[in-house]
Formats: C-alpha cells, structure tokens, sequence
C-alpha cells in the first residue's frame, strides 16, 4: 500500500506523518509535492498540518488552489482516499471536499492541548478500526478549529452521517466545556457521505507513539491500514488517476 | 479561467472589502478593541477587523461580474463573509 502525504510550502506536520505512518504503522510512504497533478497507484493522500502558504488570505484557502488539491476531486471519483489533519481539514473545506467554514477559536486563543474526542461514524477508512462511541485522547493545535454550518448544512451533515468525531470530556460527555474552540454541534472531524474524504482538528500523528505522550492516534492509521488491506484482498485497488477538475 | 479580450487594454483599479458577517464571532476585531480599550482610547463602541484588497484588473463590460466570481470563489468565504467592491 502507498500513502502519499502532501507537502505544501508551509507544511510542518508532514515528516511527523510520514514517521507514523512509515517507521510506526510500516506502511509505504511517500512525500507528494504540491504542484503533483498525479496520484495515480496512491491508496490514499493524507493532507498534514501546518501553515499551507502562509495560511494568506484563509487558513487552507491558497492551498485549495494548488494543482495537488485541485486533482484530489478526480482521485475521489475514481476511489482514492484522502485524510486531512488540522491545517490539512481546512484545506478541505476551502477546497469544497468537505462542507463548513472554519472561524477563529471563540477564545481568540491559539489552542495546543490534549482533548478527548468521540468517534461517530466507524465505517470509513480512518476510523473502521474505532468502536462507536470510542473515546480517543488527542492533541489540537489550531488558531481557526471554530467549525461553522449553516442550519441547512446541518441537516445534511445528520442525514449523511458527516460528523466522524466530536469533542467530548474523557468520559464521552459532549458538553460545552469539552469544547477547545466553538465549533458547531461540537465537530471535531468530518467525512463525506462515502467515508472516503475525511478531515479532523485533533493531530493523530502526533499520539501514535507513547513516547509522545499517548497512542490513540495510531487507530486512525490502523483503520487506514486495515481498510486497504481489506481491499487490495478483494483486488479493488485504486486506479484512480489524479484528474483536474476545476 | 478568465482571458483576456481583445478591447481590454484599460486596467482598473478594484477596491474590495471583505468582513465577517454580522453574528459571526470576530475575535481579532474583539482583541483589538480590547487594545485600544488597554491604551486608554475612550468609547471605543465596536471594532471589526476585515480584509482590504486592491485589484489591478483589465476592464471589459463584464468587469463586475468578473470581480463577483473573484469575491465569492477565493476572496470571500460567503458562508461566513461578506464583501463590497468599488471599480475607480
């Protein structure tokens, strides 16, 4: 299996990825650079954390228009997965791959800190390895993680079972106190309606070792491990070919 | 993409503001008042902080539509921002 983790000028989480899922998990990693129009053979692109461009204009705005994010559309459609962390969600947003908006924390704070966070949805490549209602201890590092959805993007978000994590107290209580930065019904993480695109505030990669303080993180790779293993067995291996299509 | 036609050779300027809706929490524009509050400016009511841009666009009869397309695909996120634009 191949993961392509993208580097984007500004990208700082993107060696702390392809350590967790290179050197922990021992999956097959690879750097992808951001004016990268081909992913084709890649399992799944992981979207890491950082400071794309600077985060000028809006945190993922820029980086929304690289060719790299501008073929992950195509990469979609023709079964590719794509994971992104922090910085790498609000790509997704901006990019339209995922629905919402990201504001400034309701604290005015930049936010660097362990958090609990709830697993809502177990049947998507990042998180099939999760019990429902699995509790994970992960870390948040963000300025703008103030999730924002209108009430009709609400709706749609329960219809199709979007919301993949809330933030949540360690003992699965979703509670206004549980909440780092304001988001919107508590999101933590999304997915698209497939599972196949999923984005979350909290830092996996950075919790995948417990020399870094937890572990949790690693069953988010396992699930992505599992997943394409499972796959590659059924012999439905991506051919996707990363397509422009804006 | 846009391309440039044949008749547009004159460049105008662009004035474009960007602000986050009314409602939307503005946490810089609270922080500020809250500096300008910390060096003794009295009544001080509100402050909001946005995004000013000039643009250098060549012109052609369909100049403002082209700056809408600009506002509401990149400059502005419409879910929570809003703009307004003036063509000198």
């Amino acid at each position: 299996m191949d993961i392509g983790i993208v580097v984007f000028p500004g990208s700082n989480c993107d060696a702390d990825t392809l350590h967790a899922v290179r050197d922990v998990m021992g999956m097959r990693a690879q750097f992808v650079w951001h004016e990268e129009r081909e992913l084709t053979g890649l399992d799944a692109v992981i979207l890491p954390g950082g400071f794309a461009y600077g985060d000028y204009l809006r945190a993922g705005a820029i980086a929304a228009t690289s060719p790299v994010v501008r073929a992950l559309g195509g990469y979609v459609d023709g079964g590719g997965l794509v994971l992104g962390i922090c910085n790498g969600f609000q790509v997704l947003l901006e990019a339209g791959l995922l629905p919402g908006a990201m504001r400034r924390n309701a604290s005015g704070q930049f936010r660097c800190e362990f958090v609990s966070v709830r697993a809502e949805r177990v049947d998507t490549p990042f998180t099939c390895a999760l019990a429902a209602g699995q509790v994970l201890r992960l870390p948040i590092a963000h300025a703008e993680g103030n999730y924002y959805a209108d009430a009709a993007m609400r709706a749609a978000l329960a219809a199709d079972r979007q919301i993949a994590f809330r933030y949540c107290d360690p003992s699965g209580g979703v509670v206004p106190g549980a909440n780092p930065n304001g988001s919107t019904d508590a999101i933590a993480g999304l997915a698209n309606p497939s599972g196949s695109v999923v984005g979350l505030m909290p830092h996996p990669e950075r919790a995948s070792e417990g020399l870094v303080g937890g572990e949790d993180g690693r069953l988010v790779f396992e699930s992505l491990a599992r997943w394409i293993g499972a796959r590659h067995h059924a012999g439905r291996a991506p051919t996707a070919t990363g397509v422009e299509v804006r | 993409m846009e391309t440039e036609t044949a008749q547009s050779t004159q460049v105008r300027s662009v004035r474009i503001i960007v602000m986050l809706k009314p409602g939307v929490l503005d946490a810089p524009g609270q922080a500020i008042q809250q500096g300008l509050d910390a060096l003794g400016h009295r009544g001080v009511r509100g402050v909001r902080a946005g995004k000013y841009f000039e643009v250098e666009l060549t012109d052609d009869a369909r100049l403002d539509e082209r700056v809408r397309r600009m506002c509401e695909g990149f400059l502005a996120n419409t879910l929570i921002e809003e703009y307004r634009f003036d063509v000198l």
